[in-house]
């Protein structure tokens, strides 16, 4: 212990940063700030750390080149010592990181945090944002799997929409014509030099405004901040209301630091590592790419946004919406912080979260995508066979084997693309049946030219017979009445 | 005294200048470098004539998958540098050579047979058989490559990867063509 002390006497004598350290470590902050809710900027800095510590680990051995970067995650999973786990841990920190910097941006946003005299502190936290997101993005990219070729597509094609410059700006993104091996070693550079350096920066920057500034107080309904007095109030609150940083408020985040890391690698050890999935051939198209789990909302909102304003919402969006993340501080810098009497700022929250997580939702079960296999793997249900005439049966026959099975669900197996058919006659007649198949309309293809009138005749049969015990099926109003 | 003031600014004033001189010098050749692939020359250099075989590969009436080594590779693509496409030969020497990528977000398409549609399995987009826009969110029908035949063989002007801003080879749309 003596000696330990006497080592950092003679270091301190170079050096000079003991009065800073102990200044920094035991600046004081509002009592009621050091709070289970101010845990989680600390909590994403414990995660960019480990996802540092990981990184450099799997560097050693991976290999950015698009001929052998494949190769070198299997060699990492399964050859080299631990290098599932190291995946894995990355992996699962990455799904960490992007969760806490969310959740810390909810949090800094509900408590007020934003405003005067904070408010570059929060715009700098926006660009980590962005910047986490990138990583989570280029790291996906790495990965150098179907799912990582194809979304790269995904990237070029969305470039690829902006207007006069698009066709340059793909090349660009991509490092030449196709995605190939200088697509990889692009993002390579990005997701190991450039976004890192940028993320250490601005986290200096950002925790240095939290030092200067102090930690947000807690806030208080009716304890409105104006630009003439905050600063002295809040001067004020920590000298009569406060506590050092360190040991006293800084508990809860060594405690929830170590926490989030049992959690990364209790998720690493029971889950595993993510992937790699197919290899990254495009000439093997049997394959149904995803995004990672933070960009599926980005991926059924390409699927539900109308055809006319996709191009404007996709380019546009992004932007506007990064825009007003950034302005928010100087257009809503001071009054009240209190999450109780912003309801506006709550109702934003909400919608906010769950678009968020509704879309998410649908990105996972992607309604809008055709089962591909549907017609060959799964069968008509047994009930809507049994007992059929024979055309009944042949045009279910025509069902599967001309694909109608990828779009349309029977006893909710199948494609959702277009409705399910259990009760389609109660909806459409037969001469509606037979129009809607040949010519299509309401987002489903024209079969006219595909099928033969017997399978037509067939087909349209079979959906006859599609509708519940009890109820009849649709019948043509301008005819003549059933018989009673 | 302020004479040494003086010297102490003219040299700071030159190191100023040699500084932002040779800052300058130096941005040029590297906003050229990370800009060089999207240079409009390397672009049309990168299209050229490639085969995709004999036409006895692609029977009358059918639509077949091929694939190609991409005309502009690096000796470390590996798998990417093949390239799939779908060619449908309508008769004798009339052809269409779709791109695998499909117009809304580059999904690769799969064609199926039986009922002769282009299926997409990001985001639903469908196809016809000639390649015009059947349903779905694409804003148009397949992009399609430019092709020759020349000896009993199929070329097709390949190189880079299709999107709304550069349209495969010739830039023609599905939706305009002819043959339904």
């Amino acid at each position: 212990m003596r000696m330990i002390r006497e080592t950092w006497a003679w270091l301190d004598a170079r050096l000079k940063i003991g009065d800073a350290i102990e200044q920094t470590a035991a600046h004081p902050v509002p009592r009621r700030s050091a709070s289970w809710w101010y845990v989680f900027g600390s909590g994403a800095l414990t995660m960019f750390i480990m996802q540092i510590v990981t990184g450099i680990c799997l560097a050693l051995v991976y290999v950015p080149s698009a001929d052998e970067a494949f190769h070198s995650l299997q060699v990492l999973n399964f050859q080299q010592a631990m290098g599932w786990f190291l995946r894995a841990m990355h992996g699962w920190g990455s799904i960490f990181m992007v969760s806490l910097v969310l959740i810390h941006l909810i949090q800094v946003f509900l408590f007020g945090a934003f405003k005067f005299p904070r408010e570059l502190t929060w715009m700098v936290g926006v660009l980590l944002l962005l910047m986490t997101l990138g990583m989570a993005f280029s790291g996906q990219v790495l990965r150098w799997d179907q799912d990582a070729y194809w979304g790269l597509g995904i990237v070029a094609s969305l470039v690829g929409r902006v207007p006069l410059i698009g066709g340059q700006l793909v090349q660009i993104v991509l490092g030449g014509p196709i995605i190939a091996g200088e697509t990889l070693t692009r993002f390579f550079a990005l997701h190991v030099f450039v976004i890192p350096g940028l993320l250490i920066a601005f986290v200096g920057v950002h925790l240095l405004m939290v030092l200067k500034l102090g930690i947000n107080d807690y806030p208080m309904p009716g304890r409105l901040v104006t630009r003439e007095t905050y600063v002295a109030e809040y001067e004020k609150m920590v000298h009569e209301d406060g506590e050092p940083f360190v040991p006293d408020a800084m508990q809860k985040d060594v405690v929830f630091a170590g926490l989030l890391i049992s959690g990364v690698i209790f998720c690493a050890a029971v889950f595993g590592p993510f992937g790699p999935g197919g290899t990254p051939d495009p000439t093997i198209i049997q394959t149904v790419p995803r995004p990672d789990y933070f960009f599926l909302w980005i991926f059924s909102v390409a699927a539900l946004m109308p055809p006319g304003i996709e191009s404007f919402a996709l380019l546009v969006g992004p932007v506007v919406g990064i825009l007003f993340l950034l302005v928010l501080p100087l257009w809503a810098g001071v009054g009240e912080k209190s999450w109780r009497r912003r309801p506006v700022g709550v109702l934003v929250v909400i919608f906010a979260v769950l678009a968020w997580a509704i879309l998410t939702h649908l990105g996972n079960t992607a309604p809008w995508s055709p089962v591909m296999d549907a017609w060959s793997a799964l069968p008509v249900p047994e009930k809507d066979l049994a007992g059929k005439t024979a055309v009944v049966r042949q045009g279910a026959l025509v069902f599967q084997v001309k694909q109608c099975h990828n779009c349309h669900a029977l006893a909710g197996e199948g494609g959702h693309r277009g409705p399910a058919l259990d009760d389609v006659s109660t909806r459409l007649t037969k001469d509606q049946l037979f129009r809607q198949v040949l010519q299509g309309g309401g987002n489903m293809p024209a079969y006219g030219t595909n099928l033969s009138p017997p399978e037509t005749t067939a087909l349209v049969a079979f959906l006859e017979t599609l509708h519940p015990a009890n109820e009849p099926p649709a019948r043509d109003a301008s005819g003549p009445s059933p018989p009673k | 005294m302020s004479d040494g003031m003086t010297r102490r600014f003219v040299l700071l004033k030159l190191g100023i200048a040699i500084n932002v001189v040779a800052g300058v010098v130096l941005a040029v050749p590297i906003v050229g470098y990370l800009l060089s692939p999207g240079r409009r020359k390397r672009m049309t250099e990168a299209l050229s004539w490639v085969e995709l075989g004999e036409l006895s590969k692609f029977p009358e009436g059918q639509t077949r998958m091929a694939t190609f080594r991409n005309p502009s590779t690096r000796p470390w693509d590996g798998p990417t540098g093949d390239i799939p496409c779908w060619v449908r030969r309508m008769q004798g020497q009339s052809f269409q050579v779709f791109a695998i990528n499909c117009a809304h977000l580059g999904c690769p398409v799969r064609w199926f047979p039986q009922s002769n549609l282009f299926m997409c399995p990001c985001h639903g987009g469908a196809y016809y058989a000639d390649g015009a826009r059947a349903a779905g969110p694409p804003p148009r029908g397949l992009f399609q490559y430019d092709f020759k035949v020349e000896n009993d063989r199929l070329f097709i002007k390949a190189g880079m990867m299709p999107t709304l801003g550069n349209v495969a080879s010739a830039g023609r749309s599905s939706d305009n063509s002819p043959c339904a």
